[in-house]
């Protein structure tokens, strides 16, 4: 059996940049005892202005979980001085869904047996016209992790075709190396989303059996490259239901809270996902992660930074999406396929997970409305 | 009595600027309909011509358009956008906006001066955003610029004349319109501001998270209105008896 390396390593041909803050996120995160905080607490920094990174432990513990109502009205106060009534709208393209890493959480990973496949730039175009005629101007373009199948200029070819049609064009797909990123914004990209999964280093091990994924550093580091490399925005987030949630999202919060102190110019917003079942795994599920914490871990991103978007996932059902934006959300997916294309083209490869909520960009936009709030459909120039 | 504001050689009767980024669109017009708005600003990232909920369909005839540069970094970026508002057609006024901090949103000065003179030597009508320094606002006028818009507190903020002392001495010594922006939270503080004798006062937060919208535009109309009028009445002399002293200290001066 082939023995895989030390996850705590980089391969060969990843960048190493100057950095600390993995080690100060570690720390924090390793001396988070969130069973300590008390009620009074609780009550305490719910009357605070500003919450320091203390406050933001206190916020994710059990303790808080008894207060959802009263952050909940806090939150929705902070939400409004920043954001006002502005719900922004996008959609995920998956564009290739072949992955070389075995994660063992997902979809996508190389073991599973899925129908694979990728878009030829030609069906990108028409998934993209098709996208871009119900009125959304920011689109997501995702990939699995497959540098083989989708490399970075094939990406670049779907980023220029992409920033045709958006105003906003966002990239999920690998890590990449500080050139590349500076290459694909050169292309059109200005925002990267990459989730770390859990910031829990034993449990990362366990389970990213292989592949480059496997590198917990290079994965870490990823936001800071991108934004090295020009990118204007980048999102963090834990897959919530993996590891310790509690401990995870304190752990995505400080990774951004770090980053932001670093490079005050960039736009730094926050993702939830939480697990779903997937195709051949019709059993996952988020753990102990229910939607009052899911709730609470939101909240506590819209006090610890209330200038930070956080983006609500159609995993998620109508409802809660629905309850959430404008008091903690502030950007919310429309008409999602997580398939590869199947907006226009027939699917070409099957799903990463199962989504929660299907409505169209018209029945979202209606939801958003029927909240007091308003649909923004494009709030950014590529300059 | 004729007062107006004047910004680049327009009039106003109007000194109340309302900012766009943070309503609901469909209530735009009530707003500026009861706040007597003769100036809107809006974000040309928000512009989304021939689009869903784009807010130049939702800005009512005869407002005089003020597009901002938010989302700018730098100089140079703050005049690409300032550029596409021209093509979209929103005329010549301009709102500096160049802000490299994504978690305070404060404005960057240094740039802003770049961009004010950028943006003045191709005609636009420049209205700089910017953190209260006299000595900035001493660089913003011999940049071309034709009004200053100091912060009042934090953006969003609602937080009132955070900056009081030095937005005064912008009043002071520039000799430009003085345009309140940011931080006003209630129609007292627009007040206040105006008393002290700031040109304008502009507000978005405040109106667009109020219950009741209109009925808080025509508040801030009534507020501005009124701190106007106290400014040019000269406020009134406020008695202060320990001033009066018992002895005279000049009396011994011959005739």
């Amino acid at each position: 059996m082939q023995v895989e390396m030390n996850h705590m390593e980089y391969m060969p041909d990843m960048d190493v940049i100057e950095s600390d803050i993995m080690d100060r996120v570690q720390k924090k995160m390793k001396a988070y005892d969130y069973n300590c905080y008390t009620k009074e607490d609780v009550i305490r920094i719910l009357n605070k202005e500003q919450m320091s990174i203390e406050d933001f432990a206190v916020l994710l513990s059990p303790a808080a979980e008894g207060f959802l109502e009263n952050t909940a009205h806090k939150a929705q106060l902070e939400t409004k001085k920043h954001f006002g009534n502005a719900v922004s709208m996008f959609t995920p393209l998956y564009i290739a869904n072949y992955c070389e890493n075995h994660c063992v959480y997902c979809g996508f990973n190389c073991q599973n047996k899925i129908k694979r496949g990728k878009l030829s730039m030609d069906e990108i175009e028409t998934e993209l016209q098709t996208i871009a005629s119900t009125g959304l101007q920011d689109i997501l373009l995702l990939t699995g992790e497959s540098r083989k199948h989708s490399d970075v200029e094939y990406i670049g070819e779907a980023v220029k075709i992409a920033a045709k049609y958006f105003s906003t064009v966002g990239i999920e797909i690998y890590p990449l190396n500080v050139k590349e990123y500076a290459y694909l914004r050169e292309c059109g990209a200005d925002f990267v989303s990459v989730y770390q999964e859990t910031y829990h280093t034993d449990k990362y091990e366990k389970v990213h059996l292989s592949g480059h994924k496997r590198s917990y550093p290079y994965r870490f580091y990823s936001q800071e490259r991108a934004i090295l490399g020009g990118m204007r925005g980048v999102a963090f987030g834990a897959l919530l239901g993996l590891g310790d949630f509690r401990k995870d999202a304190f752990a995505a919060g400080l990774h951004a809270y770090y980053v932001q102190q670093k490079y005050p110019h960039a736009e730094i917003s926050f993702s939830l996902p939480r697990l779903r079942p997937y195709i051949n795994n019709s059993k996952a599920n988020p753990n102990d992660v229910h939607e009052a914490q899911l709730l609470q871990v939101m909240l506590a991103y819209r006090l610890f930074m209330p200038f930070a978007g956080i983006t609500i996932s159609t995993r998620e059902r109508a409802g809660f999406r629905d309850h959430v934006i404008g008091m903690c959300a502030t950007r919310i997916s429309a008409g999602v396929k997580v398939g590869v294309g199947g907006h226009e083209e027939e699917k070409k490869g099957d799903e990463q997970f199962e989504i929660a909520d299907p409505r169209s960009v018209k029945q979202v936009h209606e939801a958003i409305l029927n909240r007091g709030l308003q649909p923004v459909y494009t709030d950014y120039i590529r300059v | 009595m004729s007062d107006k504001l004047v910004i680049g050689g327009h009039e106003f009767q109007s000194r109340f600027i309302l900012g766009s980024g943070k309503f609901s669109l469909e209530m735009t017009d009530k707003v500026i309909k009861n706040g007597g708005v003769e100036m809107a600003t809006l974000a040309i990232r928000r512009a989304n011509a021939g689009g869903e909920e784009n807010i130049l369909d939702y800005m009512p005839k005869g407002i005089t358009l003020l597009p901002n540069t938010s989302g700018a970094r730098t100089a140079k970026e703050a005049l690409r956008i300032a550029r596409l508002a021209r093509e979209l057609g929103c005329g010549d006024f301009v709102k500096v906006e160049v802000i490299r901090d994504s978690k305070y949103l404060m404005p960057d000065n240094y740039e802003t001066i770049k961009a004010t003179e950028l943006m003045a030597k191709e005609g636009f009508i420049v209205m700089p955003y910017m953190y209260p320094d006299l000595n900035v606002a001493r660089e913003l006028v011999d940049a071309g610029a034709a009004a200053v818009m100091p912060l009042g507190a934090p953006i969003g903020s609602n937080k009132g004349l955070m900056t009081k002392e030095f937005i005064k001495m912008l009043v002071e010594e520039i000799d430009l319109p003085i345009i309140v922006d940011a931080g006003i939270g209630r129609p007292s503080q627009a007040c206040e501001a105006m008393e002290m004798g700031v040109d304008a006062v502009m507000a978005n937060t405040a109106i667009a998270t109020a219950n009741d919208v209109g009925l808080m535009a025509q508040a801030f109309k009534k507020a501005i209105e009124a701190g106007r009028e106290a400014y040019l009445a000269g406020l009134g002399r406020v008695l202060n008896f320990k001033a009066e002293a018992s002895s005279p200290l000049t009396g011994f001066l011959e005739d």
